[in-house]
């Protein structure tokens, strides 16, 4: 009896907690589909979670139930020595066998369903970096950003994903389920190597959070990214605007000023887009032209801006139009000039492991430690106001 | 037992009687002095007495996991929470994890095994005594090389799974994945002498007519369950000799640029992992399967049904390891096999819930301690089981895959099916072990404060999970709302604490001051109920003859076993000497991994002399030699 009310209790708790959770906002609710992939999921979680209610509540009626009616009592017969009943047994082999075929068959379709490509998809390369995520669009020459992902709404995309050294998983839960980043592994030539793919259309546009999901390290809990899904018309005018975001001629000295870096043991830094596209033109503020070359004197090293042969590396996120995405830190901190000195100076106390040096210590992992940042407040700050202007 | 002929035969009566009418084991005269002392404890290869030693000792281990898992919550109360640093919340993750499931489940699942599943077969010990204290002192110091960890500022933190390459020397230079790697390469040598150990005893040890279907379900969920640990260990130990190679010895198993596969490792770990579920839940099984019948008085609804679900769940176990894959990438193929074999094991599942609720259907149920945790299982154990089947679905899996929706799962499968099948245990076996009865109202206090707080920690998970949190992580964001729900997990961890100081306490007490315990207080129907609580350290006089499943509930049969197990042994069973070289090899043996860890190539070589000399005094033992004579 007592039992039976604190099973009442418990789905009194769950009741309880259903308009709680609809007066909410929920960023990273799986249960509000905003993609093709996000709903064929959700329409399987739906079946199977009433097949699961219906389930628990005959168990927990008829358990109930047995704790009502048959507990001791002192007038209680000698219960009849039952051993068992075959019709019963076959019954509850059957009815379940049953339940499980009603649900698998959905679930085997989705299956198949969602890991199939649409003839249209575009693919984004999704890569993973301990504790940041790397996005590059092959089919749109080579445009490449990090941490928020911009795709145009009801256009088919094909995410391939893999990382650039230990496991991670991409999950932004509005747009479907997670797909491990697995290292690339070395293989015999002829053969192809193994991606992880999330096929979708984002159906509604918006701002879409998510997080890393396969533990991954130090700061695995601070490893997010967003999606930006946006009308067709932005994501092209985004796309125009990187490609041109600091065109002037210069690529020759651009090149040569490459060399050294390379030969200081960045050899696999990628050159390609730099023939193509050209040098930016230095800002003219003589505060953002501080900045700028304090950032190319020291952040360079590890940031690129393609586009501009001064900051060409790939080991940290690419900056292009940094000022124009809505957050820093791989989804920590909102975008602003002071959040931005804040992360310069001291990046570890917002996201410990990362491999980023601040003003008072060495960043890295042995055998490469980067020097600390020799930098003034007032330096950082035109930094970061240089970095913000990248809109 | 003069007073059988008050009773009439359709009264309910007649299972009191068989437990008022008995003499309390306690007035016999006992002509054999147990050694005590603890030189006694730690030379002894009694059943009994290292069945106690893994209980305590895993209790001990219990309280360090709690307090890990109560870091974890203090750190959880709040969003982006500061209480302690990411790197001191990854250790405490891992070793929680690591913690319970290696020192905790398995060896309390052990202790059992130890103390009951010979006393049910009408054995006077298990089939190898000396290999059994072997197993229990590498667990102890297993477990404990495990913690010293933290004494180097070094526990793992890489989670209780362990995923290439994030554990390889480049990604994880330190002391902590070798600490991990090496201490359950120990535990898992533990866990197969164990295995071998039960296996042999349950087949040859039997007592005479004690066919294999009239064994208790206890012993056949430990027969099942030691076949596990024989196949399911040698799995994970591949895998760690392996990851030890390349961390040891520049192997490249798991390093990707040298066309090492970290999927392999995942492939692995679950080939082990998903049978290691069934080890730890399949003994619970066991428990209640036992416990249900006893106090409905009823036999358990189709008995041959029940233990060929647990073979199928044994079996099908193997098939189902991919199903914490779904994320990986393996292809829609191999994603719909593996949904398939997993959705058919929660058959079988299903078959055993059914089954027990159809024992307790027209039953006359007693509503003690030990039946209330049984009960509760059959009921929690659903709700874990109906998660599960949500996830066995590959594309839900791939929202609810790493996120809390699943901590939720496993802990209501864990917690909900282990943890409270073996205090139901606890309390069905307490006056066996002790000879005293433990006490009702602390055990119903233990059993309240465990029940709400475990769904006060668990059920919210389900929330946090649904609505975007991963496991694994130190801390969350404010923005994502799940801080009501974890602020309730918190709470209920800190009820789940308080229950825990209520059930030592409890057996505190009732060990001393609980009322004396008859041989058969419960009028339960197994064999071990034939003999005086606490048992004598040779268990049974002389073996009785078995006739039917439920032996003390046919008159004739128990008067017949009674006449047997009851009496006064004219020659006292002769039982194994004491030995000291179980402790000394298992030193040795903890020893020898504990020093590859100094990459001295000849420094586990002293760990290995100190292996050989116990090997060689245990080999040129006389395991009965008279201790009079023996140096003669």
């Amino acid at each position: 009896m007592r039992f039976a009310k604190l099973l009442g209790g418990l789905l009194a708790l769950a009741v309880l907690a259903i308009p709680v959770a609809a007066q909410q906002e929920y960023p990273m609710s799986t249960i509000a589909p905003a993609s093709d992939f996000a709903e064929g999921i959700h329409s399987v979680y739906v079946q199977i979670f009433w097949w699961a209610m219906g389930i628990l509540t005959v168990c927990w009626v008829v358990l109930a139930y047995i704790l009502i009616r048959f507990r001791e009592r002192p007038d209680s017969p000698r219960p009849k020595q039952i051993h068992g009943d075959a019709r019963l047994e076959i019954a509850w082999t059957v009815v379940p066998a049953l339940i499980v075929v009603a649900i698998a068959i959905p679930t085997i379709q989705t299956v198949f369903q969602t890991q199939r490509a649409h003839p249209d998809a575009f693919v984004v390369d999704v890569i993973g970096h301990q504790y940041w995520w790397e996005f590059r669009y092959p089919q749109h020459g080579d445009v490449v950003t990090a941490n928020e992902l911009r795709l145009p709404v009801n256009q088919p995309v094909s995410l391939r994903i893999w990382s650039n050294d230990v496991i991670h998983s991409f999950w932004i839960p509005l747009l479907g389920g997670k797909r491990d980043a697995n290292p690339l592994r070395a293989v015999p030539e002829g053969k192809d190597t193994h991606y992880s793919w999330i096929h979708m259309t984002p159906s509604e546009t918006g701002y879409f959070l998510g997080q890393c999901a396969e533990f991954c390290g130090e700061s695995h809990s601070r490893m997010m990214m967003s999606v930006v899904v946006e009308t067709e018309e932005e994501f092209e005018a985004w796309l125009d605007d990187w490609r041109a975001g600091h065109a002037v001629p210069g690529t020759q000295t651009a090149q040569a000023e490459v060399a050294p870096m390379q030969a200081a043991g960045f050899a696999a830094m990628p050159v390609g887009s730099a023939q193509e596209t050209a040098a930016p033109a230095p800002p003219t503020d003589p505060r953002l032209l501080e900045g700028y070359n304090l950032f190319v004197g020291q952040c360079v090293a590890c940031h690129g801006i393609p586009g501009d042969p001064n900051a060409m590396a790939s080991v940290a996120p690419d900056l292009t139009l940094l000022g124009r995405r809505e957050r820093i830190g791989a989804g920590m901190l909102e975008n602003t000039p002071e959040n931005l000195v804040r992360w310069i100076r001291d990046p570890r106390s917002i996201k410990p492991g990362v491999l980023m040096p601040g003003v008072d210590y060495e960043g890295g992992r042995a055998p490469i430690v980067w020097p600390a940042f020799p930098y003034s407040d007032e330096q950082i700050e035109s930094i970061a106001l240089y970095l913000t202007s990248l809109r | 037992m003069s007073t059988e002929s008050q009773t009439t035969t359709e009264s309910f009566e007649s299972f009191e009687s068989i437990q008022r009418s008995q003499v309390p084991a306690e007035s016999s005269s006992h002509h054999h002095e147990e050694p005590t002392g603890i030189w006694s404890w730690i030379t002894t290869v009694d059943h009994k007495r290292i069945g106690i030693m893994y209980f305590m000792t895993s209790m001990f281990f219990l309280g360090i996991g709690g307090l890990e898992a109560m870091l974890i919550r203090i750190q959880l109360f709040r969003p982006d929470s500061d209480f302690i640093s990411a790197e001191l919340y990854n250790q405490l993750f891992t070793m929680h994890g690591t913690t319970m499931i290696f020192l905790v489940a398995m060896p309390l699942a052990v202790a059992f095994f130890n103390y009951i599943v010979p006393l049910q077969i009408g054995a006077r010990d298990v089939a190898f005594p000396r290999l059994n204290a072997l197993s229990y002192w590498i667990y102890l110091f297993g477990g404990l090389y495990l913690n010293a960890s933290w004494f180097f500022g070094a526990a793992p933190n890489t989670s209780w799974v362990g995923y290439a390459n994030l554990t390889s020397t480049e990604y994880s230079p330190g002391l902590n994945v070798d600490f991990w790697v090496l201490g359950l390469s120990i535990l898992g040598v533990s866990s197969i002498m164990g295995g071998v150990n039960f296996i042999t005893t349950i087949i040859n040890l039997r007592a005479p007519g004690m066919k294999l279907m009239r064994m208790p379900l206890f012993t056949w969920m430990t027969f099942v369950t030691s076949f596990l640990l024989v196949t399911a260990l040698p799995v994970i130990a591949v895998a760690l000799i392996l990851l030890a190679f390349d961390r040891f010895f520049a192997t490249n198993f798991f390093v990707v640029a040298s066309g090492g596969d970290t999927t392999m490792w995942q492939h692995l770990f679950w080939i082990f992992g998903h049978p290691e579920v069934y080890i730890l839940v399949l003994p619970a099984f066991g428990v209640i399967s036992d416990v249900i019948p006893a106090f409905s008085r009823k036999p358990l609804f189709g008995y041959a049904v029940v233990v060929y679900a647990g073979v199928l769940i044994g079996f099908i176990g193997w098939g189902v390891w991919s199903h914490h894959m779904f994320t990986t990438g393996l292809g829609p193929i191999a994603d719909s096999f593996f949904v398939a074999s997993t959705m058919i094991i929660a058959i079988p599942t299903g078959v055993k819930i059914f089954n027990w609720m159809a024992t307790m259907w027209g039953g006359a149920l007693k509503m003690n301690t030990a039946m209330t945790f049984a009960v509760s299982l059959v009921g929690m154990f659903v709700l874990g089981g109906l998660s599960g089947i949500m996830h066995s679905s590959a594309p839900v899996d791939l929202q609810q895959h790493d996120s809390y929706f699943v901590v939720a799962h496993f802990h209501y499968v864990i917690v909900g099916g282990l943890l409270l099948g073996m205090f139901s245990g606890l309390y069905y076996w307490f006056p066996k072990v002790t000879g005293r009865m433990p006490n009702e109202a602390l055990g119903k206090l233990h059993f309240w404060l465990t029940f709400i707080g475990f769904n006060l920690t668990f059920f919210p998970m389900h929330f946090s999970g649904m609505y975007g949190m991963p496991r694994r992580t130190w801390t969350y964001r404010a923005e994502l709302n799940v801080e009501i729900y974890n602020q309730l997990s918190t709470v209920g961890a800190f009820i789940l604490a308080i229950s825990t100081v209520v059930l030592l306490y409890n057996l505190w007490k009732s060990a001393r001051t609980g009322e004396k315990a008859s041989h058969n207080p419960w009028g339960a129907p197994s064999l071990e109920w034939s003999i005086p609580s606490p048992p004598h350290h040779y268990n049974f006089p002389a073996l009785p003859q078995v006739r039917s499943r439920e032996p003390l509930w046919h008159e004739d049969e128990r008067k017949e076993i009674e006449a047997i197990t009851l009496a006064e042994p004219e020659v006292e069973p002769e039982m194994p000497n004491p030995s000291f070289w179980p402790i000394v090899l298992a030193a040795g043996v903890t020893l020898t991994w504990a020093l590859v860890m100094t990459g001295r190539w000849w420094a586990p070589v002293i760990g290995l002399v100190l292996t050989a000399i116990p090997v060689y005094c245990w080999a040129f033992e006389d395991p009965f030699a008279k201790k009079e004579t023996a140096h003669g």
